[in-house]
């Protein structure tokens, strides 16, 4: 997708190139790489659970911020706008597509999910992050602005199935309301990055009430349950390197 | 919001079998556009519908995102979805997507046609 002609869709240097397996390149401090290298893409086709779309806004005066100043914003200070405990080690560049990123995310019950995802797709108006293998979701992220009247509004809509079994039972009690708590602190975040104190509104609309029972096996990859084995075994590993190195 | 700049017509194509001709940009303002294309092949009586991307000019990811809930509009109907005439650049989305895995994607209306069990 990289050579471009006058046939060249307009939308090619927008989308990531083709990629079988994720593949990460300096792992930063702190950031931890178990979940991610070597992982394909899961579209919500991919996953297990019952399918949501997710939408997430908040609207700010246009005489404030446009779309496209807002999205330039947004892609470039991504990390910033996370809620805290949560982090987003990405390039220092901001969001490009086909970038990875890892991810290290807070669990409700104080655990620790280190996860990642790949910039699927990214131009002036919007850009959307695709969840690998593993992840606690199957699908995207589109984060997105448009002018509506005399306001620019802020969007992130997620379209996912829960990637497994534990991952569903994990989101039926208590994940969901988690994961929006997350995207409102973003949201909150990103208004107040502009100097507004904007409401967020929620709407949810199940897609697809039947589970996958075919992906039930997806529990093999779960970022979550390699997260804690390694976790657990950090103090073999330490000991180990001592007695080595 | 962004006015669609899609067109979705459909043909029936063969008994069972509804073709909706795909033509311009392909976003997340394409939804009504499209869902009214779906809804009048299944109107039809289709028991396959083949999307025909010959004309597409822009897709977005938002796009794709209308094409996975189109797809599970379909599966509840035990319905079956293929497409043909997607470039190579359109085709490596498929791919990256993972779309490909659920959707037949042929290099012509014939072929999709002859998978899909038109008997003319």
């Amino acid at each position: 997708m990289s050579h471009m002609t006058d046939e060249t869709p307009r939308d090619a240097r927008s989308w990531a190139n083709p990629v079988t397996q994720l593949q990460v390149g300096d792992v930063p401090e702190g950031a931890t790489n178990i979940n991610v290298a070597g992982r394909r893409l899961t579209s919500p086709i991919q996953g297990f659970g019952k399918m949501w779309q997710k939408t997430y806004k908040v609207r700010l005066p246009s005489a404030v911020v446009s779309p496209a100043d807002l999205i330039a914003t947004w892609k470039l200070r991504f990390p910033e706008f996370w809620p805290k405990g949560n982090r987003f080690y990405g390039p220092l560049t901001g969001i490009a597509p086909g970038d990875v990123a890892l991810l290290s995310m807070k669990l409700p019950g104080g655990m620790k999910l280190s996860t990642g995802v790949m910039v699927l797709f990214a131009d002036e108006e919007s850009f959307t992050l695709m969840t690998p293998q593993g992840h606690m979701f199957a699908g995207w992220i589109t984060f997105s602005a448009a002018q509506v009247g005399d306001e620019t509004v802020a969007q992130a809509q997620v379209l996912m199935r829960a990637s497994d079994p534990i991952y569903e039972i994990g989101l039926t009690f208590g994940g969901h309301r988690q994961e929006d708590l997350f995207w409102h602190a973003t949201l909150t975040r990103l208004a107040a990055h502009f100097g507004h104190d904007g409401a967020v509104e929620t709407s949810v609309v199940c897609v697809d009430r039947r589970r996958q029972w075919s992906r039930w096996r997806n529990v093999w990859q779960s970022a979550a349950i390699r997260t804690t084995v390694h976790t657990v075994a950090a103090p073999g590993r330490r000991l180990r390197g001592r007695r080595t190195g | 919001m962004h006015k669609s700049m899609t067109a979705a017509d459909v043909r029936e194509a063969a008994a069972g079998v509804c073709v909706i001709d795909i033509a311009g940009d392909v976003t997340a303002a394409s939804e009504e556009v499209l869902v009214a294309a779906y809804t009048d092949a299944s109107e039809r009586g289709a028991r396959a519908i083949v999307l025909s991307f010959t004309a597409l000019e822009y897709m977005n990811s938002g796009g794709i995102g209308l094409l996975v809930m189109l797809l599970v509009r379909a599966q509840r109907k035990r319905q079956r979805v293929l497409a043909y005439g997607l470039s190579e650049h359109y085709r490596q989305i498929f791919e990256l997507t993972r779309l490909d895995e659920a959707v037949g994607i042929h290099d012509s209306e014939a072929a999709a046609l002859t998978v899909a069990g038109a008997k003319g």
